[in-house]
This record gives C-alpha cells, structure tokens and sequence, in this order.
C-alpha cells in the first residue's frame, strides 16, 4: 500500500514557487527522507500533506486520502513534529501528552496505558510531572516525538527532528526513529538538510531543491550515480603513472589534475592492496600517497544541483533576508 | 461524533483551567487593574460627584458595575487574543493538525474564557462589596452574572476574530490602545453615557460594552439608561455575530 502518493504537488506564495510540481510516492513502511538546503520547500510540502496548507495546484493522498477532500481522515492518520517546538510549556510533559489524547479520542484507559507506553519509549518517565518550560531542547524534541506517536498514527511527518540539537542527542533521536519504524511499524517521512541523517535513517532519500525533487533514489543508490568511490594518487613521474594505471581493468575513469591521479572504482578498499601489488620500480613510477574517498550524498547533492547544500543555503538565507518585510525601523 | 466535538470543547477548557490556575501573577496583575480603579475612582472623585436629578446616587455604586464589565472585557479579549500567542509559540499548530471541528475548538475556548473571566469578575463583586457597595436585591446577581457571560461571549469571540486576521504579537498592542480602551472608555463605565457631547453618541451607541455596563447597572443597582430587555437583545445579537464571525475566521487559519 502507499503511504503517500503526491501529483503535481505545487504551493506558490504571492507569486513566490514554494513547492513546484512535486510527485512521490512513499511505501507503507518505508522510512522516506526529503533533502535539500532550508527554503528549499520541505517544510511546505509537509504542511500541504498535514492539511495545514492547502496546495495552489496538484493532488496528494495520504494513508489513502484525499488532503483536500477527507482532511478529518487524514489528521487522524498522521503525526507530526513540527521544526519549531508546538508544545505548551505551561503544561507538565503528561499534561500535554493528555491534551493530545483526548483531542484524538482516546479513552481513559488508552491514554492512561499510551502516555506510559510513549513515555517509557523517549525515556522521559521520571520528567513526566515538570513543566515543560524547565525542559532542554532535547527533552521538548523527544516528548514532541512522544505525542506525535500517541494516537497510533500510520504515517509520521518529522520535520527536521533534530534541528539544532547536540550530536549525542542527535544519535538518541535517530535511535528512536528507526525503532519507531520497526516495533510500531510507522511509516515515517522526514525532512532534513543534513546529509548524514538521511544516510543514516532513510530508505529511500528525494533530493530537493528551488521547490523541486532533483533525485529519488535510495542514498546507495543516488551515490552510485556518481560512479564509484575514488582512489586519489599522488605518484612521479604522473605520466607514466598514468599510462599504466589506465589499463588496469578495474579502473572505471581515470582524470588526472595538478600531480594527482583520480581514480573512479567500485569498493575502494579493495583496490588499494591491488595498486599495492604492481611492482613500481618495473613499472617506472613511485606512488607516494593513496588516499580513498566514498561519496556522500553531499557528493550526490552537488552532482544534481550544481552547489554544496552550504553554498545553497547561504544564498538562500541571503535572498529570504532581502524578501522578509522589515518589522522594525533601523535604531539609529 | 458529537461526543467527540464534547470532548474537544472539554479539553480547551481543562487547559486554559490549569494555565489559569497556575499563573498567580496573571490573576494578580488582571485583578490589580480594576482594583486600582476602584479605590482611585470609588474613594479619590466619588466625593463630591453628583448626579443631576439623582442626588441619593453614590458614585461607588454607579461605578461597580462598569468596573466589572471593565474586567469582563479585558479578560475576555484577553481570552481571545491568546490565540496569538498560541501562535507565537506553535501550540497553534497541534490543534490545528488535530482532526476535530475548529468550531469545537473556539467554543472550548469560549468556554474557558468565560470561565476565568467570571471569576474574576465576581472577585471584584465581592471586593466591591467589602468596600461598601450596596447590591438592590440578591436576585439581581443572577442576571448580572448572565449579562458578564453575554459580554465575554461576545468579547472573546471578537478576540479570536482580531487574533485569526493579524499574524503576530506586534499588532497586540495596536488592539489594546485602538480597540479596547475605546470600546472601555465610550461605555458609560465612569460616568453616564448622556455625559458625552453629542457628536461621540453614534460611537457610543454602537459600542457593545455600553449595553453590557448598562445592564449590570440595571441587574446591581437598579439604575439603567436604557430598558433591560433592549440591553440583553443588543448582547445576544452582539455574542451571536461575534461567534460566527470568530468561527468563520478561526477556521480559515493557515499556519
């Protein structure tokens, strides 16, 4: 079954392309990532599919509905934590767990049971009774996770689920995600702009930018894409380094620059005892260093989009910085 | 599935409870207001103040009643307005996901209004009285507690309407200077509304809080400017639109 099926998905702003005629599809199950650099669109995708937004053009299902046509049907099916913190932090961590329950129609004893079952999960049963203003960023980000997953939802929306958060509580995150995905089976989409989350959590990865789905593919995939990993040699005379290293059969693509040599191979590791075994002084040439590079996606970003997903990002802040009214006159 | 609308109506109203009860010093500051008005007007200009015609008339007592209503729509836009702030810090956004009616939602949020707003504003009553205001008939109290839920009916719907239209916190105090101390001041809370030149009348007129103030008099005091029936109508009708207008704009919200 599909969890999501988008057509054409498309969100403009006062004439401003936010999403531009998106189509995916997600599998019941699947864990699904959107990529790209902030502004990209990610989070406005995931708030048309939310219901939040309503699109200015195309169609999406989620869990089998319509986001237009059968909205109730939808929020029931989802969860979602959102970027920004949506809890109230005047209320106890239990409190708000409380508040969703029966918002969602859960019975007494369901929320009594769910809250204890998600509190456990997040590991946040002895906070449950303080408010959550005296929370730290990870503690609100885990309890958000806690209360997306309290009305068995079928599809979990996780926008940026670890923006801003230390590296340590970046990886108890990913932890519970991916166990989320296996003991409670939920099919969960999420978004990010960094690249070694979506390696790490992703099935399968869609690749995102100016509003736009560049790639799709899961990330061994989109990596293999760019042919291989790359062994980097450093050898003299180059020339004549050259000319034997090119009749190596394993050899997919040869490209030498400055006194270096790249190599384009499958399984880089297991390439390197082979450049080992040639016998240089017979071959006419002294290596003086290997080094091998595995792609990352951040490879894969800027073989699509023509840029690192930095470079994006910062010309994406700089063009938000001169679209953003100003509130405030400048304090002279 | 009306059940369901039930239980969201409870749950806003359980949340606001315990915000309310929690936030000593919110109850203190809102209650500090009307209290200082009371002591400053009651005591400092009653002395001295005279009405024409009435001269039995003592200006603590004809100043009560538009201190409660004072207090009922402060609290009340208040009420409404915090849907702003349930913007600001993204709490909107998990009752908008939520799949329940938005018209459930703003009448829990009606509901917990009127419910903060009523007591406070039956605190003031009380300290009113402990300061030697003089109620006609105990029976007037029931129809005056009916009038205060007309007004926060009516008010905080009109905040919810104000909070659905402006995007953020900056455009608060613009309501309050612009909005809400107009519509306090040009209702007869101080002095009566024939006190007012004739060209402001219209606004006076067409101000709600006029016809709450007026009622709460009738109901406290037995004085009124106008009849109690035309009083409650305006109320009623002012409360109705209100609420439909406050649903109509709540449920259009986009995050």
């Amino acid at each position: 079954m599909l969890a999501i099926e988008t057509k054409n998905l498309t969100k403009e702003f006062n004439g401003l392309i936010a999403v531009n005629n998106i189509s995916f599809e997600v599998q019941e199950g699947e864990i699904f990532g959107l990529l790209g650099p902030n502004g990209a669109g990610k989070t406005t995708t995931i708030k048309m599919l939310a219901t939040l937004l309503n699109p200015t053009k195309g169609e999406a299902k989620v869990w089998g509905f319509d986001i237009l046509k059968q909205r109730d049907e939808v929020r029931s099916s989802i969860g979602i934590v959102f970027q920004e913190p949506a809890l109230d932090n005047r209320l106890t961590g239990y409190e708000n767990l409380d508040f969703h329950a029966r918002l969602y129609g859960l019975d007494k004893e369901t929320r009594k049971k769910r809250i204890e079952e998600v509190l456990n999960l997040v590991e946040l049963k002895d906070k449950a009774n303080v408010l959550v203003i005296n929370y730290s960023g990870g503690m609100q980000r885990r309890l958000e996770i806690a209360r997306g997953l309290m009305h068995y939802p079928k599809v979990l929306f996780l926008d940026e689920p670890t923006l801003g958060l230390d590296p340590q509580t970046r990886h108890r995150i990913w932890d519970y995600i991916l166990q989320l995905n296996q003991k409670e089976k939920i099919t969960i989409i999420l978004t990010t702009h960094y690249m070694e989350e979506a390696d790490y959590l992703c099935r399968r990865v869609g690749i995102i930018d100016f509003g736009k789905i560049v790639a799709l593919n899961t990330p061994q995939n989109l990596k293999n894409i760019l042919g291989g990993d790359v062994i980097t040699i450093e050898a003299f005379p180059p020339k004549r380094a050259f000319e034997i290293l090119q009749k190596l059969p394993w050899v997919k693509k040869i490209k030498e620059h400055d006194n270096f040599i790249d190599l384009t191979v499958d399984r880089g590791e297991n390439k390197i005892p082979l450049l080992m075994e040639i016998d240089q002084k017979e071959a006419g040439f002294e290596i003086k260093s290997i080094n091998l590079r595995k792609p990352t996606l951040e490879d894969v970003f800027l073989h699509f989009t023509g840029k690192t997903i930095r470079e994006t990002e910062t010309s994406q802040i700089e063009k938000n910085k001169r679209l953003r009214p100003a509130h405030h006159p400048p304090i002279r | 599935m009306k059940s369901n609308n039930l239980q969201t109506i409870y749950v806003m109203w359980l949340r606001e409870m315990k915000r309310f009860l929690r936030a000593k010093s919110r109850v203190i500051g809102t209650l500090a207001m009307p209290f200082f008005f009371l002591i400053a007007f009651g005591f400092g200009m009653g002395r001295g103040f005279s009405f024409p015609g009435m001269p039995q008339m003592n200006y603590l007592n004809f100043l009560v009643p538009g201190i409660i209503g004072m207090t009922m729509l402060f609290n009340s836009m208040f009420a409404g307005i915090s849907v702003l702030w349930d913007r600001e810090f993204g709490f909107l956004k998990e009752i908008l996901v939520a799949p329940v009616k938005r018209f459930a939602i703003v009448l829990g949020r009606i509901a917990g209004g009127i419910t903060t707003a009523l007591i406070q504003g039956i605190l003031i009553l009380i300290i009113s009285i402990l300061m030697g205001f003089k109620i006609l008939n105990p029976f007037g109290i029931i129809l005056a507690i009916i009038f205060m839920i007309l007004i926060g009916v009516g008010f905080i719907s009109f905040g919810i309407a104000i909070a659905s239209m402006i995007e953020d916190t900056q455009g608060f105090s613009l309501i309050m200077q612009f909005i809400i101390f107009p519509i306090f001041l040009l209702s007869g809370a101080f002095f009566p509304v024939t006190n007012f030149p004739g060209w402001l009348r219209p606004i006076v007129l067409i101000d709600p809080l006029t016809y709450g103030v007026d009622g709460l008099r009738a109901s406290l005091i037995g004085f009124s400017q106008f009849p109690l029936i035309l009083d409650l109508t305006i109320l009623l009708i002012f409360g109705l639109l209100m609420v439909a207008l406050g649903s109509w704009l709540f449920n259009k919200t986009e995050i």
